[in-house]
């Protein structure tokens, strides 16, 4: 036949409009372009002008199309009609359900504000949801970062006032050696990716470090398959190697740290009259703050923290050769790794012709960089010792002047920002009145615990306690357990938004849904009334009295604020909105509108006028002219009278929209770099309202308020820790970083479970949502257990078979897969597969419920007792953080079961099931 | 049987680099959104809730590990999408003209009015790279985007195929590599390009750049040079800090 080419239309229409939002199909908040045909989302790409991701879009990002059209979309307010966990509701009004909500939240604030625990889940509009929370007057408010990256955050910010993802990155178009701990696929993923790109366009090498060779770390050049739990003690050999080589920037350990601040006999910081720590000035020997003019700070004396320092880490017990057997790496890798850093921290340092001054006003004619650069997130802080492995990476990073420096890690406007310019945590409650000043914070000695005056917890999760001090996001994840247990005390309404505690978001989730369903002698619910607010038909909606319908992410309005978690590059600062580029075809409403409809009902202070009539109309009303400061709002582009600082401008989301649905201004070239110390970003930052006057500091390598705690555990003080936490406090709240080993003391981690088991989120997914999409579930619709070779030779695995999991406090069985490139002790599943029946609107036999399943069943809040008639939480002692990842296990093949175990009855699903066919296409 | 051109003006494909691919299915889904609703039939889903969701792709990211004979195992990440053959078996088995390569830049196509569905062409197809759509039983398969690259109503950045504008990574490179001087023909030639089945004899204008040679450490003989100690205590490393101060 011959050839016959037909004529071919090559410029078809592509769309009647584009409207440029904010994608929300994960936290990353990349800018999209959204592409409508007759009103409809038709095709759904990366905004090229964004700071985030600029023009790149990756699959759930894509995917959004069908998280729009899901038909697991809530579509009413619903009132439970049957026993809680049924999913048996029925359809009410809007005015029902906010007067039932009012009816149950106005006599809790009146009588004991704290009997309302409001946790606010994967919220991105948590400087919003807090404000009403301090208004309410309850102390228990917090959002999902205790069960997330906590550890992370709070080390950075402790160290060297910023840290990983919303905080900062490596210098992408610079380093030349760029090492990745850990799973990292979660957060900043489109970042990420982007960076890797160009590291690899440029021939610069990535060192991974994890037990599991997937993503990020397949093409990493070097692969580190660690232990898990062991990344701490790993870095603290390679700061050995470089102490014991002098490959260490003395320059920036003197002028950029408190590595020269000198120590009293108590370990704390000498400090002057107006409370100044002290060095010693090189040129005149003299005792001086640390911050006088024209010092060069000495880091010689028996009394510096350099000092210290050194004698901490010289030690032999982190020597490769000692390390390397726990590590699971061999000494000579860990050798060469140190000597790699160093090489090109040094011998390829970066000059930038770039003058700049510090803060001691001294002036210098180049920008000097040290090109390694460093990330990691849940990897590593997702263990009991990961405060302390965090703040030793941040130490390397310290070490090698690589921070804030060309070519390292760089912070993003308004970080940095150090722990002393963070509020603390307020916790004074005052039935019918505001909560005393905002809920999380950072704590800086045992006076700025969150306890009552007769020392019990004022917090319902016990953030800020003895048991765990410095827990700056709060512990979601203890909420519900301690609510059930009535421990501190009982609470009247649990308020839950974005959350799937009941499943994924929980450790023991079957013992969740039993306190969530608990009655006391009565027949009464233990926790007597549950509201939460939800887009999707998830697993906890049915553990629900009340459920708000919220909107999709392209049916509504938000700031992605300064006030919040920043979207802004190191280069520049930004923020961005979402607003409804369609309309809801349900008789749903967003949240945070929800939220300001309630605070005028609730009469909440900043929620009513003084005639007592509502403030703002809805979110987009209070995005635009709530003031939080003088001229500071939670936008900062178009104010009135100039950008960050002004007055409200009523047509502030109009230039939003006009601008692409962002905000940003770049930051001034000898601002760049250096931004602690630097006179000219110290200015700018001010200048911009991130704060209001200038704040230099020096990077902690020794946090002094870890000592205060020490000091208490010691009996010095007024304020005391009960005497079975002492030798914890004393021992883990070591001012320099240390290594615990999480697997044997704290996890029984004995012959009998030997085994570590992890998860990993999938790019292509996030948490729970992903599966409700057509599109990612055929990508992830499955979750083997993942077994390294070792461990499939030794149980005569095969293709197809199960294996029952254990660990100390209960089994799963589920289907098993091989895998060569993983640690040969470690075995893991993708997070978050498994689904519940009739959740989701998924088939009863969707894959995702008869052969998905999750770790979280096995994993408890709390450790397995360990004789001493305690019961200590699973969780890092410093921060409170969710030690999911030190699970230990033991495996051994089974017969196949019919489903995955354990099995849960089907939840009645309160919107029907999916369409048995899509062929979706909007345009004719 | 269908006649393929004896030549083509250009040789319009993607070079895919395994090196820089972390395997997050970014292309596999814009590929999907682009052409639901874009050139032909939507790409269908079937039991998309269900046991057993079935849909079609044009674009899809296989996982395949590596155990090198010394050292750890690796993981590499495979997109793969139609290869656009200059000598494409897919066409030559079509019975009805439908399957065709084009002239002006040797794209692959299906002209779905033609198509009826019987199905040679993929069984013709080394590749596995062509997809029957259940729904509406047309054959279907990458088309390049060649409703983006030339489409006046994009602006002229975007006018690249879906997959490439999205990939994070910047794993994935348009351009016509007929032209030895593109940005593509350079790369391939820089990174030691290849073609995927070789043996096939499909002439394939795809490339793929190979992985870099990795885990290096791995190397028992290895000659890096290791740091040398200052000091091995604490004293020793304090005098050795004083006579480096001095120096600064």
């Amino acid at each position: 036949m011959l050839q016959k080419q037909p004529v071919l239309e090559t410029s078809p229409h592509v769309s009647n409009e584009v409207r440029q939002t904010t994608c929300y199909m994960c936290a990353c908040r990349c800018g999209i372009n959204v592409h409508l045909k007759d009103g409809k989302v038709a095709y759904i790409e990366g905004n090229r002008d964004h700071p985030v991701n600029r023009g790149v879009l990756c699959a759930k990002g894509s995917a959004g199309i069908m998280q729009v059209n899901a038909p697991s979309r809530l579509r009413a307010p619903l009132k439970r009609v049957g026993p809680r966990g049924s999913g048996e509701f029925e359809e009410i009004t809007w005015d029902e359900a906010l007067g039932i909500a009012t009816d149950w939240l106005a006599p809790i604030r009146e009588a004991a504000p704290e009997k309302l625990a409001f946790f606010t889940g994967r919220d991105q509009s948590q400087s919003f949801t807090s404000f009403w929370a301090q208004g309410f007057g309850t102390p228990n408010y917090a959002a999902h970062g205790g069960f997330c990256s906590v550890n992370m955050a709070a080390a950075g910010i402790y160290t060297m006032g910023g840290a990983f993802w919303e905080f900062g990155q490596p210098d992408w178009e610079r380093t030349k050696l760029f090492m990745l701990f850990g799973v990292a696929e979660d957060h900043d993923s489109n970042p990420i990716k982007m960076g890797l790109g160009r590291l690899k366009e440029r021939g610069a090498k990535v060192i991974g470090v994890n037990p599991i060779r997937t993503g990020y770390n397949a093409i990493a050049d070097e692969w580190l398959g660690i232990t898990p739990g062991t990344d701490g003690l790993l870095i603290l050999a390679l700061i050995h190697e470089l102490l014991k080589a002098g490959k260490i920037d003395l320059d920036y350990l003197a002028h950029r740290t408190n590595a020269p601040v000198l120590l009293d006999d108590d370990g704390l910081f000498q400090r002057d009259g107006e409370g100044r720590p002290l060095v010693r000035d090189r040129t005149t020997g003299e005792t001086v703050p640390f911050d006088a003019q024209k010092i060069i700070p000495d880091l010689r004396g028996a009394d510096t923290v350099f000092t210290k320092l050194i004698e901490r880490y010289l030690d032999p017990q982190y020597a490769p050769d000692a390390v390397a057997k726990r590590c699971g790496i061999p000494a000579q890798k860990i050798k060469l790794i140190a000597a790699e850093l160093a090489r090109v921290a040094f011998d390829e340092a970066i000059e930038i012709d770039q003058p700049w001054t510090d803060f001691r006003g001294h002036s210098y004619d180049k920008m000097i960089g040290r090109p390694v650069s460093f990330h990691s997130m849940r990897g590593i802080s997702a263990h009991a010792n990961g405060f302390q492995t965090c703040r030793a990476l941040h130490v390397l990073q310290i070490i090698l002047g690589s921070v804030e420096v060309p070519g390292g890690f760089r912070f993003k406007p308004p970080y940095p920002k150090p722990a002393t310019a963070h509020p603390k945590p307020h916790c004074r409650v005052t039935p019918g009145q505001p909560l005393d000043g905002p809920h999380l914070g950072f704590v800086h000695g045992p006076e700025d615990l969150c306890l009552n005056d007769d020392g019990t917890p004022a917090r319902i999760d016990k953030a800020f306690t003895w048991e765990n001090p410095m827990s700056a996001h709060g512990l979601m994840h203890m909420v519900i357990s301690n609510a059930h247990a009535g421990d501190p005390y009982q609470i009247d309404t649990l308020f839950l938004y974005m959350a799937n505690m009941s499943w994924n978001s929980s450790m023991n989730s079957a013992g969740v849904m039993d306190m969530l369903t608990d009655t006391d002698e009565n027949g009464d619910y233990v926790i007597p009334h549950i509201i939460y607010s939800d887009a999707y038909s998830s697993e906890m909606v049915a553990y629900a009295d009340l459920i708000l319908p919220d909107t999709t992410y392209l049916e509504r309005h938000d700031c992605i604020s300064l006030l919040d978690r920043p979207i802004c590059e190191a280069d520049a600062v930004a923020d961005a909105i979402r607003w409804p580029v369609i309309e809801p075809d349900r008789n749903v409403r967003g949240f945070q509108s929800v939220l300001v409809d309630l605070g005028a009902r609730l009469k909440l202070p900043g929620f009513v006028n003084e005639d007592g009539s509502a403030k703002y109309k809805d979110y987009a009303d209070y995005m635009t002219h709530h003031i939080r400061r003088p001229g500071i709002g939670p936008l900062a582009g178009w104010r009135e009278g100039g950008d960050s600082r002004g007055d409200a401008n009523p047509n502030q989301i109009d230039r939003y929209i006009e601008n692409g649905g962002f905000w940003m201004e770049h930051i001034p070239d000898e601002a760049l770099y250096y931004k602690p110390w630097n006179k000219a970003y110290q200015d700018w930052a001010v200048a911009k309202g991130f704060y209001d006057s200038v704040q230099p500091y020096i990077f902690q390598l020794y946090v002094e308020p870890m000592r205060k705690f020490q000091r208490a555990a010691d009996g010095h003080g007024t304020r005391q820790p009960p005497d079975h936490l002492r030798d914890q406090i004393r021992q883990k709240m070591d001012p320099l970083p240390i290594w615990y080993d999480v697997n044997e003391e704290d996890q029984q981690g004995s012959d009998e479970f030997s085994i570590h088991a992890l998860t990993q989120r999938p790019m292509a997914m996030y948490h729970s949502w992903g599966t409700q999409n057509a599109w990612l579930r055929q990508i992830h619709g499955r979750n083997p257990m993942y077994i390294p070779t070792k461990l499939w030779e030794a149980n005569g695995f095969n293709t197809g078979d199960w294996a029952r999991v254990t660990s100390p406090h209960g089994s799963i069985t589920v289907p098993v897969a091989h895998m060569a490139a993983l640690n040969d002790h470690t075995i893991w599943t993708w997070n978050a597969i498994g689904k519940r029946k009739g959740a989701w609107a998924l088939d009863k036999d969707a894959p995702e419920a008869t052969q998905g399943f999750l770790l979280n069943h096995i994993i408890h809040e709390l450790l397995p007792p360990k004789g001493d008639g305690l019961r200590w939480s699973n969780s890092d002692p410093i921060t409170g953080q969710a030690a999911w990842f030190d699970l230990k296990v033991k495996i051994e093949k089974v017969d196949a079961p019919a489903e995955a175990q354990p099995e849960f009855p089907p939840q009645k699903s309160p919107v029907g099931q999916g369409p048995d066919k899509l062929t979706w296409k909007v345009g004719k | 049987m269908t006649q393929l051109p004896t030549h083509t003006e250009k040789k319009l494909g993607l070079v895919i680099d395994l090196d820089t691919c972390v395997g997050c299915h970014a292309c596999v889904v814009s590929c999907k959104g682009w052409n639901t609703e874009n050139y032909g039939a939507p790409l269908s889903d079937q039991d998309p809730y269900g046991a057993d969701p079935t849909g079609t792709f044009l674009n899809r990211v296989h996982s395949y590990e590596v155990q090198p004979d010394q050292g750890v195992a690796q993981l590499i990440h495979f997109p793969k999408s139609c290869l656009h053959c200059d000598d494409a078996p897919c066409v030559t088995v079509c019975p009805t003209g439908a399957s065709y390569k084009r002239v002006e830049d040797g794209i692959v196509l299906v002209n779905e009015s033609d198509c009826i569905g019987c199905g040679l062409c993929a069984w013709a197809c080394p590749y596995g790279a062509r997809e029957m759509d259940a729904d509406q039983g047309v054959m279907k398969k990458c088309t390049l985007c060649v409703d983006r690259i030339y489409n006046e109503n994009l602006p002229e950045e975007d006018r690249q195929p879906a997959c490439v504008r999205t990939c994070p990574s910047n794993a994935r490179h348009f351009g016509d590599l007929a032209d030895s001087e593109s940005d593509v023909s350079k790369l391939v030639a820089e990174r030691g390009g290849i073609d995927l089945m070789p043996e096939q004899g499909t002439k394939p204008v795809n490339k793929y750049l190979p992985p870099r040679p990795k885990d290096t450490w791995d190397q028992i003989d290895i000659l890096a040079p290791l740091l040398d100690p200052v000091a091995e205590e604490p004293k020793g490393f304090l005098g050795w800090l004083d006579k480096t101060l001095e120096k600064l």
